[in-house]
């Protein structure tokens, strides 16, 4: 990969290495200098091509030794960060005495951003791993987790697979159950609204004081910190319960629902769809919309039959990521839908469960205080399925842009 | 931006279809003031809910009974900025170097996987990373924690207990500057790639090395972009919710940043307390979740200002 850097920062260099067989073929006459030879004279001021070769090992060898030195246990971070700091050290100090300082300083920064790049790797494949190699297994040794439910589950159980090797109960359909009917929800209350406003916004306001206003507060929407939502759900519909059905403990509790949860994350969904939607419709061309009015087409069937199945594509794809979105979405359900142990199957009354918060409760408030493992195994498995859930809509996203691009007519 | 010109009026030719214009332009109206009105109600609601801890005199219980607000809400909304700065100085640098990488120095090849590979951090679920960070980060975190105590100690930040889990204020920080780093990498990339080629080429023209090139070109075009780049990670850290509380073990405020059992978020002291609270203290919590509410709309109108007037020059530029 190195070798691949080194050659790309110097794309039109015209030097060739000393021994290439191009320096032969080239005319003698060209050599500004007597004394020196042409080669001399083109590489002079230039590192030899094999620097890094010879800077990557002698930095290896030194951070071992280092590494082994400093640290009772051999640590492979440590030893990574040492080798790495060298490396990015001896480059530029062997660029600096061989080359000239703009030349190091461009190298130092070049291995900084490559640097900056694997820092970056690193957490994205710790977290997939981790989630990986510890949800797997269980998932893999306990299929049943997918079509059970925690009812009757209790601490007893989980000491039992801890401690004896039975198998482990429970599961996380409730959880999936419940994430499925929630996001289904909140995408039929944010998908019209979303899509209206959007029309709205592109093919009707005519830039106007309105839309203006429409298109600043979808930004502030935009950033509404997801708890914050959660909060607004639960205290509109305890308002509303207050003023229509009283103030017992029981209509109070009657707030909490798959319902309320789902109110939580249109209001995260909306402004994703409108975002989305807008910048898909805007790129529809305007000959198109013209082309059907000249054949006499009124203007809400032009957008029904023209506009919205030229953008379909964009828009479908938008609206999948805005659905991916919502799926992974912890905090807002947390407050509105309460957590039940039983499969709901009906958002409309009784607590609901969704895979987000089964994760969390799991992790946090273990079945069983004294014997966690159980737990934090259906918590791991139950990261993986909604790991891969999240994943597959961003995929269907792509795959949905992709293929069926906007026919813009271009 | 042309395509929103007002389109031609189609002349009426029967009167159905006339009809069916009308409601569907009222349809996408409504859907227009639907927006309005959820964002009003959601300061309106918040606001009556919060009312009886904020002036417990005129709303609450009565000021005898409540808590003293302002006394309980600064040291969370201390812990929130302080949690986010953390994440903020972690996250700027690596931001810019991967963005960097994705415009101006990655094989042209893998720059568009690459890119996507960053985006698919965005989106993994925020209590994946709350368990990634709880089960896997923070015992990671203990010997560091050590090593600052014993050498740094002298400095407020590293003073005080150093925590024996792990689960302290700054490694909620870390978890959380890796949940913003794509987001930002996402924003400042789309500004690298913006910067006008033929600039680009005339600083390499003139002998610039690649590193001159982008301090000459790149920085002060995409300087506007960057900062609200920063401000809208900014927005986003300081309303995540479920990796400082799966993370941190939460306390009183403290200037420790390795000390389990202090600082608090707002956020996670909403997600903590609220499913077991009622009353006056789901007023108090509420009235916290307003302050959040409050802070990260100052932060985002301020991010969407610069970016508008980043983009209008950009405009003017192309």
């Amino acid at each position: 990969m190195s070798s691949q850097i080194h050659s790309r920062t110097k794309p039109k260099t015209p030097v060739q290495p000393p021994q290439g067989p191009d320096g032969e073929k080239k005319p003698e006459e060209m050599t500004p200098k007597n004394k020196t030879s042409r080669l001399d004279s083109l590489t002079a001021n230039r590192k030899p091509s094999w620097t890094w070769v010879a800077a990557a090992a002698g930095s290896i060898v030194v951070a071992a030794i280092v590494t082994a030195l400093l640290f009772e246990s051999f640590s492979i971070v440590g030893f990574v960060l040492i080798a790495g700091l060298l490396y990015i050290v001896s480059m530029y100090v062997t660029s600096r005495v061989l080359e000239n300082r703009l030349k190091a300083t461009d190298e130092f920064w070049r291995h900084l951003i490559w640097t900056a790049f694997i820092i970056a790797l690193v957490p994205l494949i710790s977290v997939i791993w981790s989630v990986v190699s510890q949800g797997l297994p269980t998932l893999l040794a306990n299929p049943g987790l997918l079509t059970t439910d925690m009812k009757g589950v209790v601490g007893a159980d989980d000491i039992a697979t801890q401690t004896e090797g039975a198998p482990l109960q429970g599961g996380i359909l409730h959880g999936l159950i419940g994430t499925v009917a929630i996001t289904v929800l909140a995408s039929v209350i944010s998908i019209p609204v979303g899509l209206f406003a959007s029309i709205y916004l592109v093919e009707y306001a005519n830039r106007n004081a309105f839309s203006r206003a429409i298109r600043f507060f979808v930004d502030v929407m935009t950033g509404i910190p997801s708890i914050v939502a959660g909060l607004f759900a639960f205290a509109g519909l305890s308002l509303l319960i207050e003023l229509v059905v009283g103030t017992s403990p029981q209509a109070l509790q009657s707030v909490k629902t798959g319902f309320a949860a789902a109110l939580a994350l249109s209001v995260l969904m909306i402004p994703v769809v409108v975002r989305s939607t807008e910048e898909m419709l805007e790129v529809v061309s305007d000959e198109l919309r013209e082309a059907s009015y000249a054949l006499g087409v009124r203007k809400w069937r032009t957008i029904m039959k023209v506009v919205l199945p030229t953008a379909m594509s964009g828009i479908a794809s938008g609206v999948t990521l805005a659905i991916a979105r919502v799926t992974g979405e912890t905090a807002p359900i947390l407050v509105t839908a309460g957590y039940a142990a039983t499969t709901n199957w009906n958002p409309f009354s009784e607590w609901m469960t969704a895979l987000p918060v089964f994760i969390y409760r799991q992790l946090v408030n273990p079945t069983a205080p004294a014997a966690g493992d159980p737990s934090m195994a259906r918590a791991w498995a139950g990261a993986l399925v909604l790991i891969v859930i999240v994943m597959g809509l961003n995929l269907a996203a792509r795959v949905i842009a992709k293929n069926f691009a906007p026919k813009t007519g271009k | 931006m042309t395509t929103t010109s007002p389109r031609t009026k189609t002349p009426a030719r029967n009167t159905t279809s006339a009809v069916g214009d009308k409601v569907f332009k009222g349809m996408s109206w409504t859907g227009g003031v639907i927006i309005l009105v959820v964002l009003a109600f959601v300061a309106l609601f918040l606001l009556t809910r919060s009312l009886p801890a904020i002036a417990p005199d005129t709303f609450g219980p009565g000021a005898d009974q409540a808590i003293d607000f302002w006394g309980y809400v600064w040291p969370l909304m201390a812990g929130t900025v302080i949690v986010s700065a953390i994440a903020l100085l972690l996250a700027t640098p690596v931001a810019m170097g991967v963005s960097l990488f994705i415009s101006h120095y990655a094989p042209r090849r893998f720059a568009n996987t690459i890119g996507y590979v960053i985006d698919l951090l965005a989106a993994i679920p925020s209590v994946v990373y709350g368990a990634w960070g709880m089960l896997v980060i923070a015992p990671l975190m203990v010997p560091i924690y050590q090593w600052l105590h014993d050498n740094l100690g002298f400095i407020p930040l590293f003073a005080g207990d150093p925590s024996t889990t792990g689960r302290t204020i700054l490694t909620s920080g870390v978890v959380l500057a890796v949940m913003v780093l794509p987001i930002m990498t996402a924003l400042c990339r789309e500004i690298f790639l913006q910067v006008p080629h033929l600039q680009e080429e005339a600083a390499l023209g003139l002998g610039a090395t690649r590193w001159e090139m982008i301090k000459m070109t790149v920085f002060p075009f995409a300087r506007a972009g960057i900062i609200s780049s920063i401000m809208l990670a900014l927005g986003r850290a300081l309303g995540e919710t479920m990796a400082v509380t799966m993370v941190l073990s939460p306390g009183g405020f403290s200037w420790s940043l390795i000390t389990s059992g202090a600082n608090a978020t707002i956020p996670s002291e909403i997600a903590l307390n609220f499913p077991e609270a009622f009353g006056q203290r789901q007023a108090e919590l509420i009235a916290a979740g307003l302050m959040l509410f409050v802070i990260t709309l100052i932060v985002n109108v301020i991010a969407r200002a610069i970016v508008n007037s980043h983009a209008k020059k950009a405009e003017g530029l192309s």
